[in-house]
């Protein structure tokens, strides 16, 4: 008998990986790079890297079910004469009709109205189905000034200036002509059928001095009334988060990369901005600094999932947050219940995010009217609220554990990290240790 | 008159006092006097005033303007009659930059010279600027007529859309997707309007050029990639 070498087993690069070769056949072959929408979907550390320490011989904890753990957020503290008054610390990010069917704006509206907190338009102004099922309703105010008029501005509840979003800070957007629909086309002034370019600058201002006169004329404009939020993408946090203070915002809304967009490229998503979990604390210790912590409310947005993220963004330093993406997956978005259809597009439930394509089988992500109307607005508003309601209540459960009576009480110090990247970023403790990377030695 | 001096009165009482006209108020005729660069003046007007600033004035004078009528005797600064929906802006002298910004009507008359930017994102306003125009104006322009008895600078009409833009001047260099276009008889009726409109004398609507889009961006495509 011979012997035989055993063989040498094929071995796959680590570096060029299946996914990383698909790609570059697929660009080879096509010429052009991926777009998508959604978030980042590579791992990054994030909250499930956080864990409450609970109540022990040193903190006693609150009886669940009896002892009240108040969920209450007021927006607009600093310069509003109408503040907004929030029912629950989780808020509905904004998300455009245009990108969106009528239908999931109504749903959102619908939703965010039955749980007391507050939705937010998008890129392409507000819609009077909008506006008339959100009882409190964020009036974004972009670069591209689509459908933006001084009526639907009186007519909002706040006003959010943004400069940039998580899933790409620095860029602007393209809607593809397959979602411009006449009504859309109509909202903002350009004909059917085009590609709509969203501006990455705003077209009348420049720079922290300048926003913050314009900051002043929309104070003006709408009598001070309404509280005026700024966002920002996680890019650098501290410094944005100084400078919109400085600005005059009354609220700064920070969104992490996690964060969804309608449409842009992946190798934007991927590759530009920060992991919210980055960007906290950086932003508190700005307010902090500036002695505007809670004063100048902070919202964070980028990958809030549960109850459990909600408390550990608020124990960071948040007073609120912004779901986007799991609203859309509340209301209906990727759904197995589809499969048939998302396979037929050549994905699967879980995965589809070619939502630029108008095609979603859900009738979320689109404008073609045969798909819009598998969404109802009712049922869907009504499934957002009850999951609204079970984050509202896994942060309660988690703050009443760690002995608070209310979710603003949450702190670092109820914190500890599972990993050394979670731990300098949250900058809490390494569990086990007393160790924070960056601040303490060891 | 109600007559506001901005040296000794907060800019909130003017601008509290023209959002608060009661429908077919009579005493609708302001005028603001001391004005020293101050910002915001005459913002969010949405009744048809009529008010006189003698004076110069900072950034966004009569933004958003809805149906008023406002005349700086003096200059303005950056994003003056910025997303205007109807009505009429006259500056007497120069404007800064982005004048006439993302505006969706009415009609905004510059009698000086306008900075760069000048209709940047216009979406359906009306501009006419008696003088020159700096670099980049009508960038991304939707809608809307921007009219230039002088010249204009670099980039002019960069990734525009349907607005039309007449200069009589030299155009120092067209920006991405913009092109020269025959100037029609209805071109040269509504220039021929817009003249009037704007009380400008001594031009005629022939001796100007159109531009417009030549729409080779209007899909997006990757081998376009170098126009940007």
């Amino acid at each position: 008998m011979s012997y035989q070498n055993p063989p040498t087993p094929p071995r796959k690069s680590a570096t060029f990986d299946d996914y990383t070769l698909a790609e570059i056949r697929r660009a080879a072959a096509t010429g052009i790079y991926d777009i998508r929408g959604g978030g980042s979907k590579r791992k990054l550390p994030h909250f499930d890297d956080l864990l409450f320490l609970g109540a022990s011989i040193s903190r006693y904890p609150l009886e669940g079910y009896r002892e009240r753990c108040d969920t209450s957020v007021v927006l607009g503290t600093r310069f509003a004469k109408k503040p907004i008054h929030l029912k629950i610390p989780v808020t509905i990010a904004g998300m455009s009709f245009g990108a969106l069917s009528g239908h999931a704006k109504e749903a959102l509206g619908r939703g965010a109205t039955l749980s007391g907190t507050s939705t937010t338009t998008g890129d392409g102004g507000m819609t009077d189905e909008e506006r008339g099922h959100s009882d409190m309703l964020v009036y974004q105010y972009l670069p591209s000034r689509y459908g933006m008029n001084p009526k639907d501005l009186r007519r909002a509840d706040a006003i959010e200036i943004v400069i940039g979003q998580g899933a790409k800070p620095g860029g602007g957007g393209m809607l593809l002509g397959q979602k411009i629909s006449p009504r859309v086309a109509k909202m903002r002034n350009l004909p059917e059928g085009i590609d709509q370019r969203s501006a990455c600058r705003h077209p009348d201002w420049t720079g922290p001095d300048d926003l913050e006169i314009k900051i002043l004329e929309l104070r003006e404009i709408t009598d001070w009334e309404k509280p005026i939020y700024v966002k920002i993408g996680g890019s650098r946090p501290y410094y944005d988060t100084a400078l919109a203070v400085k600005a005059g915002a009354d609220v700064v809304v920070l969104d992490g990369m996690q964060g969804g967009t309608a449409a842009t490229q992946d190798v934007f998503i991927e590759n530009v901005g920060q992991p919210i979990l980055a960007c906290i604390r950086p932003a508190v210790q700005a307010l902090q600094e500036l002695g505007m912590h809670r004063k100048v409310q902070l919202i964070v947005s980028g990958g809030i999932r549960n109850g459990a993220d909600v408390a550990k963004a608020l124990a960071l330093g948040a007073d609120a947050v912004a779901i986007g993406t799991a609203a859309l997956v509340a209301i209906g978005d990727n759904d197995p219940k589809w499969e048939a259809e998302y396979a037929a597009l050549g994905t699967t439930a879980g995965a589809y995010d070619d939502w630029h394509e108008g095609k979603d089988p859900a009738g979320i992500t689109t404008q073609d009217p045969e798909l819009m109307q598998r969404l109802d607005p009712v049922a869907a508003g009504r499934r957002l609220a009850n999951y609204l309601k079970v984050m509202t209540l896994e942060a309660q459960t988690i703050a009443r554990a760690c002995g608070k009576n209310h979710l603003h009480n949450l702190e670092p110090e109820d914190l500890c990290a599972l990993t050394l990247e979670a731990s300098a970023m949250a900058q809490v403790p390494l569990a086990g240790t007393s160790w924070i990377p960056g601040k303490n030695p060891f | 008159m109600p007559v506001f001096d901005l040296s000794v009165t907060p800019l909130r009482e003017l601008n509290q006092a023209l959002h608060s006209i009661a429908p077919g108020a009579n005493d609708t005729a302001f005028e603001v006097i001391n004005p020293r660069g101050s910002h915001s003046v005459a913002v969010g007007i949405d009744s048809p005033v009529s008010v006189a600033v003698q004076g110069s004035v900072g950034y966004y004078c009569a933004g958003m303007n809805d149906g008023g009528a406002v005349t700086v005797h003096g200059s303005a600064g950056p994003g003056v009659a910025e997303n205007m929906m109807s009505g009429t802006v006259v500056i007497e002298g120069d404007a800064s930059q982005y004048a006439g910004a993302t505006g969706r009507g009415g009609l905004l008359v510059i009698r000086g010279n306008a900075a760069s930017r000048c209709g940047i994102s216009m979406k359906g306003i009306d501009i006419v600027v008696e003088g020159s125009i700096g670099h980049m104006s009508a960038f991304m322009a939707q809608s809307g007529n921007l009219v230039v008895l002088g010249d204009a600078g670099e980039a002019l009409g960069d990734s525009l859309y349907e607005a039309r833009l007449f200069v009589r001047g030299t155009v120092k260099s067209l920006g991405a997707d913009c092109i020269e276009k025959e100037m029609r008889p209805e071109h040269l009726a509504i220039l021929d309007d817009l003249l009037a409109k704007a009380g400008v004398e001594g031009a005629s609507a022939a001796e100007f050029k159109r531009y417009g889009s030549a729409r080779t961006l209007y899909t997006f495509n990757i081998d376009n990639a170098d126009a940007y």
